[in-house]
């Protein structure tokens, strides 16, 4: 399909699926570009699927025939004449090779280049070259962990008690060992060596200090392909159960401006300097007003909404604008920031013992009001699949303080009804009256402690 | 008058290129000519056969169309295994693979499917006749589309 002059792109193709899918079609209706909606055999009805301009089944339900097939998505944006394709998060978003793949096939992949990707993906290699910019990491290993238990053991000691053992080729959470004791130390690198290997097919690993209470803050960034970059602030995402986040807020209570203006300041500088495009968010541990650089996600990810309400910008027009090949819009002293949003990942999920809900809802009703977004592609009658990860959307409140977005949501998810399966909800309105979150800067441990001593407490 | 059938019959006809429609339910009977003003056909209020043809679906523009694919139930359905463009044969102006009435074992090859510049074979997994080819040469085609039929 040809190009209108004054049109970023005529067609994107979205390898993606559920709120996100919905999410970048919506962007993409905005800016008048046509949308193509991959999808597998399970979520053919969905209302956001028929939406689309055009749709292509690609394969069975199971997320490796379909949504991690990169020979069908390839295909599907060939024969739709699609010019470019937006990954979402998850998936192949943030697989060099898909993108690669995308780039050599023709088409522009919408993230940074698959260079960057693999830089970033290699959690090694991320932090090498964050030192090098100046971006601030955690205390570790300089590198692998060798193979020599002397040396492993004469690392950790230098690096002092608790230690953290990661794997190279992990990231979100998964591969990681926490060693409190020398004794234990030799075993459990040989064990987060193996499983690393089954899980990533890399059995490298890293060590480094374990922050005993930190908070888990991450800086959004947006570069171009002149060389401009800038961050759009933080978020706080410290409530999180297993490694995977619940409730995600923008701003960050109680870290200093000057703090936050200097992180942000490395941050930009450090895409300047890797020739970083797009859209991507720096994660930081924050203890003891100190930043600590663990990884960097090359994609939009789930809690963009909280950064897009109190900045006004649209991160995922944003995607599109630069890898269209358009300058940035703004400078950094355009980007002001005003009120508080907060968001709370809404589940298919028993809310008490976490185990996945799927199957039809079969009565629904979104809250809505002053200040509230729904980000969901569910709907009344919408049957949620057994195949993928359990977020049916994501309601966000936004208020001129903390306070006020704190009292939207609470009568927000008052009002919502979501019947058929098990959600996360009640433990929602559990954490938005507990006293700890209400004051504000809990740690990323704070959940799983509160869950372990109602569980206690029978 | 039910008014929504008779609008998406009269869609049907515009979009379907069919000349003219004519269904009958008892004493019931409405017809619908391509170039006749809709209002002027109608005899008499018409409730039409629910299935009698596929409605048109919500996606305007829909790559390949949906399985659910009229007058298959008598045969074996050859669905596509993958996203492509479908060829009946190897290349422009060669003869096809198959024709409707041709004999066919497991394993003959039926159709090309081209996807990323590879032309991949796709066999009979049924013997049987052809009964239908249901897709396009030179059509794309979706993952499990409905490519042809072997009674």
């Amino acid at each position: 399909m040809a190009k209108n002059p004054n049109q970023l792109f005529g067609k994107i193709l979205i390898a993606n699926r559920g709120e996100i899918a919905l999410r970048i079609q919506r962007a993409c209706r905005e800016l008048g570009i046509r949308t193509v909606m991959v999808h597998s055999e399970a979520d053919r009805e969905a209302k956001y699927v028929r939406l689309a301009d055009e749709s292509v089944c690609i394969g069975p339900p199971a997320s490796t025939a379909s949504y991690l097939n990169v020979p069908a998505i390839i295909a599907a944006a060939e024969v739709t004449d699609a010019q470019a394709i937006h990954p979402g998060y998850g998936f192949l978003s943030e697989n060099a090779d898909f993108a690669e793949k995308v780039e050599r096939s023709g088409f522009v992949f919408i993230g940074p280049r698959a260079d960057t990707i693999r830089l970033m993906g290699d959690k090694i290699s991320a932090k090498a070259a964050m030192l090098k910019v100046g971006v601030p990491c955690v205390p570790g290993s300089e590198g692998a962990l060798p193979d020599d238990p002397k040396e492993i053991v004469k690392i950790a000691r230098l690096i002092g008690y608790p230690v953290i053992i990661k794997a190279s080729g992990g990231g979100g959470g998964r591969g990681m060992r926490v060693v409190h004791t020398e004794a234990a130390l030799v075993s459990a690198v040989s064990l987060t060596r193996t499983e690393a290997q089954a899980a990533f097919g890399n059995p490298v690993v890293y060590m480094e200090k374990f922050l005993g209470n930190p908070r888990h803050i991450e800086i959004q960034v947006l570069a171009d392909e002149h060389k401009n970059a800038v961050y759009l602030f933080e978020r706080d995402c410290s409530m999180q159960r297993r490694h995977q986040k619940i409730i995600e807020e923008a701003p960050a209570p109680g870290v200093s401006a000057r703090a936050l203006t200097r992180i942000g300041e490395r941050c930009a500088d450090a895409c300047r300097k890797i020739g970083y495009r797009g859209a991507g968010t720096f994660e930081f541990l924050f203890q003891d007003d100190e930043f600590y650089f663990i990884e960097m996600n090359t994609r939009i990810q789930v809690e963009h909404p909280v950064t897009e309400l109190t900045t006004g910008i649209d991160l995922v027009q944003e995607q599109i604008r630069v890898a269209a090949g358009q300058k940035l819009r703004f400078r950094q002293r355009d980007i002001v920031r005003r009120g508080h949003a907060i968001e709370c990942r809404i589940n298919a999920e028993d809310p008490y013992t976490f185990v996945p809900s799927p199957g039809r809802i079969t009565s629904y009703h979104a809250p809505g009001g002053p200040g509230i977004r729904v980000d969901s592609h569910v709907y009344h009658n919408y049957v949620v699949p057994p195949y993928y990860d359990s977020m049916i959307g994501k309601v966000i409140a936004y208020g001129d303080t903390r306070d006020q977005a704190i009292a939207r949501m609470r009568i927000a998810l008052s009002e919502m009804v979501v019947e058929g399966i098990e959600t996360n909800i009640p433990l929602h309105q559990e954490l938005l009256l507990d006293e700890k979150f209400l004051r504000g800067g809990t740690s990323i441990h704070y959940l799983e402690e509160k869950l372990a001593k109602r569980k206690q407490a029978g | 008058m039910d008014l929504r059938k008779l609008k998406t019959l009269i869609e049907l006809v515009e979009s379907s290129g069919i000349g003219e429609l004519e269904i009958q339910e008892g004493e019931e009977r409405v017809r619908i000519t391509r170039a006749v003003a809709p209002g002027a056909a109608a005899s008499a209020p018409a409730p039409a056969y629910a299935t009698a043809v596929p409605l048109a679906t919500p996606a305007p523009a829909a790559v390949a169309e949906a399985p659910a694919v009229p007058a298959e139930s008598e045969g074996h359905l050859v669905r596509s295994p993958m996203v492509g463009t479908f060829y009946r044969a190897t290349s422009p102006g060669a003869k096809p693979f198959i024709e409707v009435g041709d004999a066919v074992q497991v394993g003959d090859t039926l159709c090309i499917i081209e996807a990323m510049k590879l032309m991949n074979e796709i066999e009979a997994d049924k013997a049987g006749v052809v009964k239908q080819v249901l897709a396009e040469n030179g059509q794309p085609v979706e993952y499990g589309q409905p490519l042809i039929v072997i009674a």
